[in-house]
């Protein structure tokens, strides 16, 4: 990104001097990069918008008329469920599958749910709360059975767990680069797969494009139908560097760390008392992110104790996911989220795990003192 | 005698990119220029190539499914 600040700069696509083409470069790169990451054949399939919301909101909106119907999990962030619940107000009809109280999703409760005028089954691959997967691959051949277009929010999965359009039978899959892509924030995107026909999916916002300069109408061709006004080349470039290093680091060895970790934090949580894990609470079914709750303390109360005592950043609250939280029976409290990444060692796990014991032993210490009283 | 040139006219920024990617990767010379005025009133970029190259270029573009608008003499 500094590279791409202090040596290029320049906006790709808009003029034909070197650094436009520099900018350009790196831009079609990442797309590239992008594209062999999650099993499409053609870069220019992957749009590129301001983060995963605006891919998802081009998506739906793009998309879905009045009469049809769509078919959602009821673990959606709000990333998905405000644009639905925006377009059932035009006349879009939403139904949402409900998911155990771990968050999981049984596969044949969505096929049921399919009518005649469904058009898409639309899901986020993991839980951004309690880090629960879907079964995307399962869903992918109904939606192909029942000649439906399959959506997925791989926000909290991408660059962690495999995402393959093809295998997986996604027509269209948003993506965002600052989670486990570990790029920049405000990178992100759509992309289209080849059963999406371009007609059908209307572009939401129209704009200069580079391309066909003398004509007042946007073209019609990928990918500058669905990018209007300059891009976020800088974060773009940020984005492939992270890409490469994700490449050289190997989605399955962060997997298989993660993986582990997140193992031996639920093993650990588990015995401390006033603990309660939300979620499946085993780290094949889920993503390395830990949702959880200490008995008698607000989480927010947890969250601001393990900040200002610990030096441990997590999010409380409702992590813009009331859907999830209704599932998970913690709604309309909340509760704390442990996010671990690649750059996380054991050492970060006692760590946290001994904050939260001393947290808890404290307050059991009042409880007591308080009965005593 | 002067190195004679061909561009391909492409859509967009993004189609010219993968053609530049794919050329250099079947080791044929090309370089992005701005489109010549007098071929487009687009803003964007072509790539030029040899004239002498234009015929396997095409063939080469087409079997890829490589989306162009021409190929122009200069």
């Amino acid at each position: 990104m500094s590279r791409f600040l202090a040596e290029v700069g320049a906006n790709p696509g808009r003029s034909g001097h070197r650094l436009s083409i520099e900018a350009a470069r790196v831009v079609y790169q990442t797309r590239e990069t992008l594209a062999g990451l999650f099993g499409v054949g053609d870069p220019l399939r992957v749009i590129f918008g301001l983060n995963i919301t605006d891919g998802i909101n081009l998506a739906l909106h793009g998309l879905l008329r009045p009469g049809d119907h769509v078919v959602t999990s009821g673990m959606e962030h709000n990333a998905v469920m405000r644009p639905l619940n925006a377009l059932q107000k035009s006349g879009v009809q939403v139904t949402r599958v409900a998911c155990r109280p771990d968050g999981s999703l049984e596969a044949q409760q969505v096929e049921n749910a399919i009518q005649a005028n469904t058009r898409l089954i639309v899901m986020l691959h993991a839980s951004n709360v309690s880090g629960t997967l879907l079964p995307i691959r399962e869903i992918g051949q109904i939606a192909r059975r029942k000649k439906l277009l399959f959506m997925v929010d791989s926000a909290q999965t991408a660059g962690v767990i495999p995402v393959d359009m093809q295998a997986d039978a996604i027509d269209l899959l948003a993506f965002t680069g600052h989670k486990s892509l570990y790029g920049p924030m405000g990178t992100g995107g759509l992309i289209i797969g080849e059963r999406v026909s371009l007609e059908d999916l209307k572009p939401v916002r129209q704009g200069g494009t580079g391309s066909r300069s003398e004509y007042e109408r946007q073209p019609d061709f990928l990918p500058d139908c669905y990018e209007s006004g300059t891009p976020n080349a800088v974060g773009i470039a940020g984005l492939l560097a992270a890409l490469r290093w994700l490449e050289k680091t190997g989605l399955e060895q962060i997997r298989e760390r993660e993986e582990r970790l997140c193992g031996l934090l639920i093993s650990i949580l588990r015995e401390i008392p006033g603990v309660k894990i939300f979620g499946p609470g085993e780290a094949k079914s889920q993503t390395a992110t830990i949702a959880l709750n200490l008995e008698g303390m607000e989480p927010s109360t947890l969250g601001q104790r393990l900040d200002e005592e610990y030096g441990i950043l997590c999010r409380v609250g409702l992590h813009c996911a009331p859907a999830a939280h209704r599932t998970l029976g913690t709604f309309p409290d909340g509760c704390v989220r442990l996010s671990l990444g690649a750059f996380q060692s054991e050492t970060d796990i006692y760590k946290v795990t001994a904050a939260i014991r001393a947290i808890a032993k404290e307050m059991h210490g009042h409880a007591i003192r308080g009965c005593a009283r | 005698m002067d190195t004679q040139y061909a561009v391909v006219l492409v859509d967009s920024t993004s189609h010219a990119m993968r053609i530049e990617k794919l050329l250099i990767s079947r080791g044929l010379g090309c370089k992005l220029i701005p489109v010549p005025r007098h071929l487009s009133s687009d803003c964007g970029i072509c790539v030029r190539i040899k004239a002498s190259d234009a015929p396997a270029i095409y063939e080469l573009l087409r079997s890829n499914q490589v989306r162009i608008n021409s190929i122009e003499e200069l």
